[in-house]
């Protein structure tokens, strides 16, 4: 099958690869690009494991094929900390020892991303339902949640 | 005399016997003697965990045992 | 009681060492490692649930452009039956065929061929290539009829075991168990109420999000290295060299970063298949599985029918207690059914029991370790009795445990008299709680149950290492599935008195570190971690005799505080204490490198109890089922690390919930799983659940240096009974079955 020319800025820098017309963005990211930080849950949508940003938007990278994401901007878990830091969430997630095995945490932090860079102050519901989407087996989510609470806090107060 | 008590399971192995009276000073002697006595007993006992006293031991050999120790056997734990 | 000590560092939350790693997309999981000239392996399975296989052809896929190797069951050797290593999966032999299908398929989903191509699509084209020839049977499917005498069978050669004399027929029952005590008839004659019911649960999975995956390399020389995800693998290694037949020697295996295991990733699926397939074709072999996959062919645990009946006075005091288990195997025996019958009353003191178990194959995936491996269901079954109990008696429920409650002394149904155990602690500490002493909201229900995990030890190693400056390295072999190097750095930071930033813990690989079985059985924190501290008061003796030697002094004349060799009290001496990093700095002067280290085989796990409640309100429009609060409470013995002990309380919980109301193993007729996907089989999400409260209780562990228990298995256990419990109280119609999905609520809403 004759490969694709893709495209894209990946957490800011032009990144060019070749995929196949099948390929989703998932398995480019990884397997193509190296971006070994997103994960493959399910393949299916259904565990938000494979959560990036792509133009704005939050998808989950295994139900969008590569060659879609021609012209687009993606962010993924990479590209969430900033400098030689760590980007508040991912402390967030630390100081509230919200991972436990860590497999679904680049999910998360990526969604909690999208979620507070549209909505700044979110209440604990509106972080569930908007986190529904990601699963994590470990956690039971409480620890989640509060340092999803506790990020957006920190957020609010350097702006 | 240490009070040594088998499991249903291991009825079988021991003529139907569920518990009794040994002095002996450790658990390897102990196999020995329950061997002797019912020969064939070791390899079901050595897959089975034991508990001297209350405290459970998954590989007891070298544990002593006193001389109103309780041992029972019972069946090995896995876990998750 | 021991006395409550003051540490340190043990007992605070610091951030994990791996924790950075995890929060950047750095660590490195199961499907990251990708070898230069890497092949992708895909496995071939049975589209029967139960078939002969009569012959497997793969040629035509070998030819294909691309494929470089294809095996089949005829490529593995015959494996001669026997355990490996303390823990996980039951009979090599069994595991074996579970890995490639010999002559029978016996699940749909069980492996039958596998191929190596140059890219996952060839691959799987070449599957399609493979020839097989089957021969279909009748699937056995339900549990009490594969019981039957005349029920097809899965192996011809099963003699259901235990039993007093070998039976002379086959059957699909792989073994039984009794347990009992005193006398029933005569316990059942005092009691003033008897309550008696049927209880079924079917499969449900450990539901990791990461599934199962490996990357494999053997050399010219035969020799592989393997990296996978596993809860351990030095057993992984041990049951590859027995699946191949090949030396021990010749495997290193290396554990990548594990995206959850609760008990799955203790057993092989791909990694003998990914050695063999790399072996033929000359070049490194990743497999990943897909989650279809993982749900059809990796171990759920066991569906269950369990049969309880209890005679209580109307003081509360249970008289005697009877219960029948039958517990699915799927494919090879080997379910959960001694832990669950040892047990189903281990929290209570109770005269007059029997307890009868059965180990049954049917045409199901191999059930794995699942979190307190069958506790959950056998408990469930005697704690929903129990509730009905206190119903008609009019007695609290958390009362009605505490007057039976076993303590310290109580002779524990599977044998032993119990050591000092938390049970009544944590009855009290329920009853105490805020959640529970506030009213019950309007319309909704509450729930209480307990819960009980044996614990083990079993075997671990450790190394600690003094740098030139005094930092500390640890290193053992126990995959890090919860923030176990947190733990372990901490414990070693506060027994060498150093602090928790100076430590760092590594896990080593087959080559690199001691032998440790599985983390699993809530094992690490307690042997692995009574390992670590060893290997530390190791450290510290060298350290002491360093600085006797630099003062000049005997050995015995040196103490170890806070972190630094000081004059034994008495000693009169004119020096300046020497902290680690003094005597590191010095250490080419007084005998070279300082290295500690430890193995051991843990005995004396301490059994862990819980106490859960939980409100939870009934929609009666949709049979949906909302949990408005869940309170765990759990003695923990001591809680190295208490965030992550909350997480383990937490997690546990919400999988015990999802497990109560939603998460099942759906089957059609010809034994095919009909929810294969996180679509269908509904693990909660963030917005099914509310915060989880929890409360560790510390009763220490005195067989342990900090009191640890072990916590990861037993918050898994009250959950299903406190949803059984909660539903009834809200509905006033009581449910046996699980899960509490919304079908069954409104089944049995309509039929009240
Ligand atoms: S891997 Fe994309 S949603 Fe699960
Ligand atoms: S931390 Fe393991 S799945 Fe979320």
């Amino acid at each position: 099958m004759s490969k694709m020319h893709i495209r894209t800025t990946i957490n800011g820098d032009q990144v060019d690869f070749l995929g196949s017309p099948q390929q989703s963005l998932l398995d480019a990211l990884r397997d193509e690009v190296g971006k070994l930080g997103t994960k493959e849950g399910c393949g299916t949508g259904d565990c938000g494991a494979c959560s990036v940003i792509v133009d704005g938007r939050l998808v989950c990278s295994c139900l969008m094929l590569a060659a879609e994401a021609e012209g687009a901007e993606i962010t993924t878990i990479e590209g969430i900390a900033e400098g030689d830091g760590l980007h508040p969430i991912q402390e967030k997630f630390l100081e509230h020892a919200a991972l436990q095995c860590g497999v679904c945490t680049p999910g998360f932090i990526v969604a909690t991303k999208a979620l507070l860079d549209r909505n700044p102050d979110p209440d604990e519901r509106t972080i569930r339902y908007w986190l529904a989407g990601n699963l994590c087996r470990c956690t039971g989510y409480d620890k989640i949640v509060r340092a999803v609470q506790d990020a957006a806090q920190e957020l609010a107060h350097e702006a | 005399m240490a009070k040594v008590v088998f499991p249903d399971h291991l009825l079988a192995h021991t003529g139907g016997e569920r518990e009794i009276e040994v002095a002996v000073a450790n658990y390897r002697d102990l196999l020995t003697i329950l061997e002797k006595r019912w020969p064939g007993v070791r390899e079901p006992l050595n897959k089975a965990a034991v508990a001297i006293d209350g405290q459970i031991y998954q590989d007891a050999f070298l544990e002593p045992i006193g001389a109103d120790s309780e041992v029972f056997f019972m069946s090995r734990i896995e876990g998750g | 009681m021991a006395e409550a000590v003051d540490y340190r560092y043990v007992g605070t939350s610091p951030v994990r060492p791996d924790g950075v790693d995890k929060v950047t997309g750095r660590a490195q999981f199961g499907a990251d490692q990708n070898l230069p000239n890497m092949l992708h392996g895909s496995v071939l399975r049975s589209p029967h649930a139960h078939a002969r296989i009569k012959s497997v052809d793969v040629s035509k896929a070998l030819a294909m452009d691309g494929v470089h190797a294809a095996v089949s069951g005829a490529d593995f050797p015959s494996v001669q039956s026997g355990e490996v290593g303390g823990e996980g999966g039951g009979d090599v032999a069994d595991i074996a065929k579970n890995v490639m299908a010999r002559d029978k398929a016996l699940y749909h989903g069980h492996a039958v061929a596998a191929v190596a191509a140059t890219s996952v699509e060839i691959a799987e084209r070449a599957l399609d290539a493979i020839e097989v020839e089957y021969e279909p049977l009748p699937p056995v499917l339900d549990v009490v009829e594969a019981m039957a005498p005349d029920a097809t069978l899965l192996d011809d050669n099963c003699f259901t075991k235990n039993l007093p004399e070998k039976p002379d027929k086959p059957s699909n029952i792989a073994s039984v168990m009794v347990l009992a005590r005193g006398d029933l008839d005569a316990g059942f004659e005092q009691a003033d109420v008897v309550v008696e019911g049927e209880y079924r649960i079917p499969m449900a999975h450990q539901g990791y999000i990461e599934p199962h995956a490996c990357t494999a390399t053997v050399n010219e020389e035969g020799k592989a290295t393997v990296w996978c995800c596993t809860q351990g693998h030095f057993e992984f290694r041990a049951m590859t060299s027995k699946i191949l037949n090949w030396k021990i020697g010749d495997l290193k295996f290396i554990a990548s970063e594990i995206g959850g295991g609760f008990g799955g990733k203790t057993v092989v699926y791909l990694e003998p298949v990914a050695v063999l397939l790399s072996k033929h074709a000359g070049r490194p072999v990743k497999m990943v599985m897909s989650r279809e996959e993982v749900f059809r062919a990796t171990g759920p645990t066991s569906g269950s029918v369990c049969r309880v009946k209890i005679g209580a006075q109307n003081d509360g005091k249970i008289t005697a207690a009877k219960a029948w288990l039958a517990y699915e195997a799927g494919a090879f025996a080997g379910a959960p059914v001694m832990p669950g019958a040892m047990s189903i009353f281990a929290p209570y003191e109770i005269e007059n029991f029997l307890v009868e178990g059965h180990d049954v194959l049917v045409n199901k995936p191999k059930v794995a370790a699942y979190r307190a491996p069958g506790a959950p269901q056998a408990m469930h079954a005697f704690e929903v009795a129990l509730d009905d109990i206190a119903r008609q008696i009019g007695m609290d429920p958390l009362d009605l445990r505490m007057v039976n409650a076993a303590d310290e002394g109580t002779q524990a149904p599977y044998g032993p008299k119990f050591p000092a155990i938390g049970f009544k602690a944590c009855i009290e500490a329920a009853k105490k709680h805020p959640n529970y002493t506030k009213p019950v909201p309007e319309g909704a229900g509450r729930g209480v149950a307990a819960g009980f995990w044996f614990n083990i030890g079993m075997q671990s190693s450790a190394e600690v290492r003094i740098n030139e400056d005094g930092t500390v390295i640890v290193m053992e072999g126990n995959p890090d599935i919860g923030g176990s190097r947190a733990s372990m750095g901490l414990m070693a930071a506060e027994t060498l008195g150093v602090p928790y930033e100076q430590v760092k813990t590594y896990i080593g690989d087959t080559e690199s570190t001691g032998f440790c079985n599985v983390t699993g059985g809530s094992r690490t924190t307690f042997a692995t971690g009574l390992a670590v501290v060893q290997a530390c008061e190791d450290i510290i003796a060298q350290c002491k005799s360093r600085a006797a030697a630099t003062w000049g002094m005997d050995d015995d004349q040196v103490e170890w505080q806070d972190g630094q060799a000081v004059p034994a009290p008495g000693v009169n001496a004119d020096v300046s204490p020497l902290s680690l990093a003094d005597i590191a700095a010095s250490a080419p002067k007084t005998g070279g490198p300082i290295l500690g280290r430890a193995s051991l085989n843990a005995q004396g796990a301490g059994a862990s109890f819980s106490v859960n409640f939980g409100d939870l309100k009934v929609d009666p429009e949709t049979g949906a089922v909302e949990v408005l609060s869940f309170t765990g409470i759990q003695d923990a013995g001591k809680a190295i690390h208490p965030a992550f002990v909350e997480g383990q309380m937490q997690g546990g919980a919400a999988q015990g919930l999802g497990w109560a109301l939603n998460e099942e193993y759906i089957y059609d007729a010809d034994g095919v799983m009909e929810n294969a996907g996180f679509l269908d089989y509904r693990v909660p999400v963030a917005s099914d659940l509310p915060m989880i409260d929890t409360q560790i209780v510390e009763v220490p562990n005195p067989s342990h240096p900090y009191g640890v228990r072990g916590v990861g298995e037993t918050p898994i256990v009250a959950p299903l009974a406190v949803a059984s419990n909660a539903v009834r109280d809200a509905t006033g119609v009581r449910i046996n079955d699980l899960p509490l999905s919304p079908p069954r609520i409104l089944a049995a809403l309509s039929n009240d």
